[in-house]
């Protein structure tokens, strides 16, 4: 079974080969089956490989293959192989599986859409890349993925193409992007040059030998490795780029936008723990990274109008969490959140496609209002969704990762008081954004007439994502409410245990910051509610402020970073080239003349002779000769 | 021997030349650089025979090969050309010039 | 042995140099027979012998036949032996002739003055060359099959003849 690893892949990769090969003459149901069987085998694969997998986890933690060798030169050897262990193992079940449903949930949302074919061939492309990226055994394959995500994402940001908003917002994604890949790059190379392997395993094993913990070559790989997870998955300073990214269809922003593609930096950081640790420094930058993007993003997505951007926003802060837990060296607490976020994101995003579809394609939730009563299907998991992401206690998944990492950071010796005070806070502002949305969408006065009902395929996506939503969480309890211990038992077999199970002593420790996790959350929900519910005159009279105001205009522009970077690098650049002639332009066009000029000299001897020809060439000889004697 | 072979190849390489040099009928020039070739593989193979070693045949046999190609597409040029202008005159036909 | 050698050398270089200043071009072409033949014994005294019948087969064998398939075609018989001597004037030779005397004279100077040409003659046997050919040239066969397939290509397509209609006036 195990040995079937490969196919996982290269069904969506020949799901897109089909799709853009032969497309053209297929129907839109055999497009259909084509575009979501493909992601539906692998994931009914991934299940079929995890059952072997799981039973013989104990004495082979991890399965690695080669299926032919992919680069062998001057010592640089790079195979298409493949390594499958608990991480990735883990990462490859959410890939497929929420994939899948995204995929189904697409066929309705995108049915009228003219770019259908294109569409699934691009989701399906992703797939694949991603899965490349989560299964390489090697970095250069690694890098493959991540380039070929980064150019599906570009691709499906501005899938509708006619609007030049959205080709602006996909180059900037791409762009921004790629100054993190860049960085990744160079950390590549740097470490290849230094251990002479690419191999992920191997790589780890001689740096922990060769390298002294903080040491200079340690602390500048796993530097450029953040610059690169950074970019990748929008923390602080490379974040501007995911909430223009909500350009793209709403199945797009679930699946590669909130689920997946942006949680490759967190996969890359744990899958190359092993450099990290050996840099505490860097360490340190990945958790106040992840502190401070939390709370920046959190601030911005109180603001948003759109519901789309305040998701993103909300996407950016919970990976600002998954940094925080990694920076901390909390693997697999930071894994676990992956886990709940790609579930209750997606669900959200899912959601929030069906609320725009039924207000035609109105996204402003200020033009939203009392949809509750319309669709209760879409309500009731958005609600579920909604609750996941605030954390609300012992029903939904999302605190139990959210309380795994805040404990975390409580008890970690690299944790500290301030970056626990800075998640806590996150907390609150999560539950009141999230509120804010559902009070704005679902309560109050109706304010658009709502048009369209979802059918089955979106249906089914909603309800099993909105059950994951409440329920994955119960993988892991933390010890005050009765251990299960799941999940990190089971990735304790490809990543390290933060510490020691905790003592009697403790415990009494965690129920209190439990309490007060769960007082945060709970206080963001009771001043939504305060603020958005009923008349609102609470939020008129903050609203009115006008330091409130101030402060409510910087967010809303994400803190200003976008004018920043087009004061810092983009006036700058157009300054330059502006002007007309600069020195390189008359070097160049000395350049040019020069060459014209020589040209015209030689056109002359161009007689159209043959034997004129022929007696240069004897001539030449001559000549050569004349030099040889 | 070596060496009068190769003054030899030397000579019929520069009546060669001298043909494709002086003559205008492009059969002739043709003809010429068969000479020419035939020429350069006697140089080979006298070199190849005095170290013992195959590259000089080796050689011989990329010119064979090499002339057979040229020969075929050369005459179906000047087929093609006696065609269309009525001459096999090289100097009539110089219109691929600056 | 040595004797044969110079008889033939003798005999390819009187009728080469009748190749390229006869007039009629189907004489000429024999000329060229001629002296492959002579040319291909001295390969065969050089101690080649494969490549002496190869020079036969292809080069007296098929390049000539071709030669004189077009010769026919163009018919360049007697009639045009009279344009030949137009065109070939007694002055035509004075600047090929002074050139090619040029580049003869140097490399006589090189051979002759150069480092020593030692003279042993070896025999090489044709195995040793096909395992060469196919040993270390192998990439040389690969680009000469390439240059082939090309040539057949380009040949078929170049000398087909033109509908009536594609002609210049």
């Amino acid at each position: 079974m195990l040995h079937l690893v490969p196919f996982i892949p290269a069904l969506p990769f020949g799901g897109f080969l089909l799709l853009t090969l032969l497309g053209g003459r297929l129907s839109r149901r055999e497009l259909t089956w084509i575009g979501v069987g493909s992601v539906g085998g692998s994931a009914l694969l991934t299940a079929l490989i995890a059952i072997p997998f799981l039973h013989g986890l104990p004495e082979a933690p991890s399965y690695s293959g080669r299926l032919w060798t992919w680069i062998d030169t001057a010592g640089l050897t790079a195979g298409m192989g493949w390594h499958l262990d608990a991480l990735s193992l883990l990462m490859t079940l959410v890939i497929t599986g929420v994939g899948f449903l995204i995929h189904l949930y697409s066929t309705e949302y995108m049915a009228d859409d003219e770019g259908y074919r294109r569409f699934f061939a691009y989701m399906n492309l992703f797939v694949g890349s991603m899965l490349t990226l989560v299964l390489a055994d090697n970095l250069l394959l690694l890098y493959l993925g991540w380039e070929g995500v980064g150019l599906c994402s570009y691709l499906l940001i501005g899938f509708w193409y006619r609007d030049p908003a959205n080709g602006a917002a996909a180059q900037k994604a791409f762009i921004v992007t790629r100054t993190g890949d860049t960085a990744l790059a160079v950390g590549l190379l740097l470490l290849f040059m230094e251990l002479h392997t690419l191999s992920i395993q191997q790589a780890q094993t001689l740096a922990a030998g060769a390298w002294p913990i903080g040491s200079g070559i340690a602390t500048a790989v796993a530097a450029l490795l953040l610059a690169g997870a950074v970019g990748k998955s929008a923390q602080v300073p490379l974040q501007v780029w995911l909430p223009d990214a909500m350009a793209g269809p709403t199945p797009v922003s679930a699946l590669i936008h909130a689920a997946t593609m942006v949680t490759a930096g967190v996969y890359l950081i744990a899958r190359l723990h092993g450099l990290f640790v050996l840099a505490p420094a860097v360490m340190g930058a990945v958790a106040i990274i992840g502190t401070v993007t939390l709370l920046l993003a959190g601030f911005s997505a109180l603001v948003q109008r759109d519901i789309k951007r305040v998701l993103a926003y909300s996407t950016i802060s919970q990976i600002g969490y998954m940094f925080l837990a990694l920076g901390v060296g909390a693997w697999s607490a930071a894994l676990f959140h992956f886990l709940t976020h790609a579930c209750f994101k997606a669900l959200l995003f899912l959601a929030a496609g069906a609320v725009i579809l039924a207000v035609h394609h109105e996204q402003d939730i200020f033009r939203m209002g009392g949809l509750r009563r319309h669709s209760p299907v879409v309500f009731w998991t958005f609600l579920a969704g909604a609750a996941a992401l605030s954390g609300l206690p012992l029903v939904t998944a999302g605190f139990y990762s959210k309380d795994w990492i805040l404990w975390s950071v409580w008890s970690s010796p690299q944790g500290g008081r301030w970056l626990w005070a800075g998640g806590v806070l996150g907390a609150f502002l999560t539950a009141l954004y999230s509120f804010r949305l559902v009070f704005r969408v679902f309560f109050g006065p109706r304010r658009a007439e709502p048009a369209w009902t979802p059918g089955r395929a979106t249906r089914i996506p909603l309800v099993v994502l909105a059950a994951l939503s409440l329920t994955v969480g119960l993988f892991e309890i933390p010890s005050t409410l009765g251990p299960v211990p799941l999940f990190s038992m089971y990735l304790s077999h490809a990543l390290p245990l933060l510490h020691e199970p905790a003592a009697e002593d403790e415990s009494s420790h965690e129920a209190a910051q439990q309490t007060v996790v769960t007082m945060a959350s709970l206080a963001g929900v009771a001043v939504a509610a305060w603020m958005f519910l009923g008349r609102r005159r609470a939020l008129e009279t903050v609203a009115s402020h006008p330091i409130a105001g101030a402060f409510a205009r910087l967010w809303f522009d994400g803190w200003g970073f976008d004018r920043l970077y087009a004061r810092l690098f983009v006036w700058p650049w157009h300054a330059v080239t502006r002007e007309g002639t600069d020195g390189f332009d008359l070097l160049y066009d000395r350049l040019a003349g020069a060459v014209r000029s020589a040209h015209y000299w030689l056109t002359v001897t161009q007689t159209g002779q043959v034997r004129w020809y022929a007696a240069s060439v004897a001539l030449g000889a001559l000549l050569m000769l004349v030099l040889a004697l | 021997m070596t060496a009068h072979a190769l003054i030899v190849a030397m000579i019929l390489f520069v009546l060669g030349l001298a043909g494709l040099l002086a003559r205008r009928n492009i059969v002739y020039m043709l003809l010429s650089i068969e000479i020419m070739l035939n020429a350069a593989s006697l140089a080979f193979i006298a070199a190849g025979s005095r170290w013992a070693a195959p590259d000089g045949q080796v050689m011989f046999f990329f010119i064979l090969a090499f002339a057979a190609a040229e020969a075929s597409v050369a005459l179906a040029i000047l087929l093609q050309l006696s065609d269309r202008f009525r001459t096999v005159d090289a100097d009539a036909v110089s219109e691929m010039r600056h | 042995m040595e004797f044969l050698f110079y008889i033939a050398a003798a005999v390819s270089v009187i009728a080469t140099a009748r190749v390229v200043t006869h007039l009629h071009a189907v004489h000429a072409l024999l000329y060229l027979v001629v002296a492959m033949m002579a040319l291909s014994l001295m390969f065969y005294l050089l101690g080649a012998p494969f490549a002496a019948v190869l020079e036969i087969i292809i080069y007296a064998g098929a390049i000539v036949v071709l030669f004189v398939f077009v010769v026919m075609l163009l018919n360049q018989g007697p009639l045009t032996v009279e344009q030949e001597r137009r065109w070939l004037p007694r002055g035509a030779w004075l600047g090929p002739g002074l050139l090619a005397l040029l580049l003869l004279g140097e490399v006589a100077f090189l051979i002759a003055f150069g480092s020593a040409v030692p003279s042993d003659v070896g025999s090489l046997a044709p195995k040793t060359v096909g395992l060469s050919l196919y040993g270390p040239y192998i990439i040389g066969v690969e680009l000469a099959s390439m240059l082939l397939l090309p040539g057949l290509i380009g040949a078929y397509h170049v000398g087909r003849r033109l509908a009536r209609g594609d002609r210049q006036a």
